[in-house]
């Protein structure tokens, strides 16, 4: 029970991984909708375990330029948790975020500026926060995070980082998919939630798995 | 064009001239070249972490820095490549994000690294050539025709090792 094999994960453990990751998504939803004072809606989010191998392909290629914005876990649980999305999600999020006053972002200049990276920031806290607050209120466990820590690089490379925490409890890689965005346009972000080994236990025990 | 190989995250794969071989996205994780001059093999091994035995969870040889070496050395005798005559070049062990803490956890890309050398020196392979370290990702591409690694990264020229 209290064994943790990512290869091995139950139905059971599989659903609640899932539904966090459901509740989590609707959170976030809820904050940034607030935050830019319009409608914003996220569809189910879709969770996948996959190999490392294949982990990239998912995201569009290892080479893709994405964005990944990276947060330690405190509190009950070590760990971190990631939020990822390629440029032009990115540049959408922060469209919406900055409004049309401020965004200078467009698809053919990849550079963000200070602004533009900050507003990302901002959003990766948004997001992360309302993911670990349900994940809180469901475990009955305090859970901290650190400030976002952001790189733009290729896919791959940024993958590598929690695919290595995962890499330490198993061969597979635990990926939540979510889509969002405004009635314009919707985009894809992925969330990866990486606990260490004995923060799993401590999650899936207190959830009384 | 297509003759070149691929390998992904925790694999490896084995390939000889004229065939290339390559790994993309490379980040704190490490690929490792070995090559053997003479018949033109090259085996190419993308390692996430040091250390076997650290790992309870350590069926896939492939992720680690020793096993990974030790299979993948295997893999190319198995086509005809010589260990004596065997080289290495390796490419990768970023830190992607730039933590204020320096926690243990972070180092990764550094520790796989030095496990990489540890377990070349032990087995005397000679280590030609390096591009570690630093905070980008790297893709690589290795030609045995040439012995030539090929390290491309987002915003900076090809590097040739």
């Amino acid at each position: 029970m209290s064994d943790i094999d990512l290869n091995g994960i139950s139905n059971m453990q599989y659903d609640v991984l899932r539904e966090i990751g459901n509740i989590g998504a609707g959170n976030a939803t809820t904050a940034l909708s607030q935050m830019i004072n319009a409608k914003i809606s996220m569809e189910v989010p879709n969770v996948e375990l996959l190999e490392f191998k294949e982990l990239s392909e998912i995201v569009g290629g290892a080479e893709r330029i994405v964005i990944g914005i990276l947060f330690t876990l405190g509190g009950d649980i070590d760990g971190m948790m990631m939020f990822m999305v390629d440029q032009d999600a990115g540049g959408h999020l922060v469209n919406l975020l900055l409004g049309n006053l401020q965004s200078t972002y467009d698809k053919d200049s990849s550079e963000f500026t200070e602004m533009e990276q900050s507003a990302l920031n901002e959003i990766g806290n948004i997001i992360a926060g309302a993911y670990l607050s349900s994940l809180s209120t469901l475990t009955n466990l305090t859970i901290t995070s650190s400030i976002p820590y952001m790189a733009i690089d290729m896919a791959g490379a940024i993958l590598s980082v929690p695919a290595i925490e995962f890499g330490k409890i198993g061969d597979k890689a635990l990926l939540i998919e979510t889509e969002f965005g405004n009635i314009d346009k919707m985009v894809n972000g992925y969330f990866i939630l990486i606990p260490t080994i004995n923060s799993y236990k401590a999650i899936l025990k207190s959830l009384g798995l | 064009m297509d003759k070149t190989i691929k390998v992904g995250m925790a694999d490896a794969n084995v390939c000889k001239s004229p065939y290339a071989i390559t790994t993309l996205g490379l980040g704190s994780c490490v690929g490792i070249v070995l090559y053997d001059p003479v018949c033109k093999i090259a085996g190419l091994a993308h390692i996430m972490l040091p250390d076997s035995t650290k790992i309870i969870n350590n069926s896939n040889k492939y992720k680690f820095a020793d096993t990974g070496i030790d299979i993948l050395i295997r893999d190319m005798e198995n086509i005809g490549a010589s260990k004596r005559n065997l080289v290495a070049k390796i490419a990768g062990g970023a830190q992607m994000f730039s933590f204020s803490n320096n926690f243990e956890m972070m180092r990764i890309g550094e520790r796989n690294v030095i496990a990489t050398k540890d377990k070349l020196n032990k087995l005397g392979i000679r280590l030609l050539a390096e591009d570690t370290g630093a905070n980008y990702g790297r893709t690589i591409v290795f030609y045995p025709e040439t012995g030539l690694l090929h390290v491309k990264s987002v915003g900076k020229d090809l590097k040739i090792i």
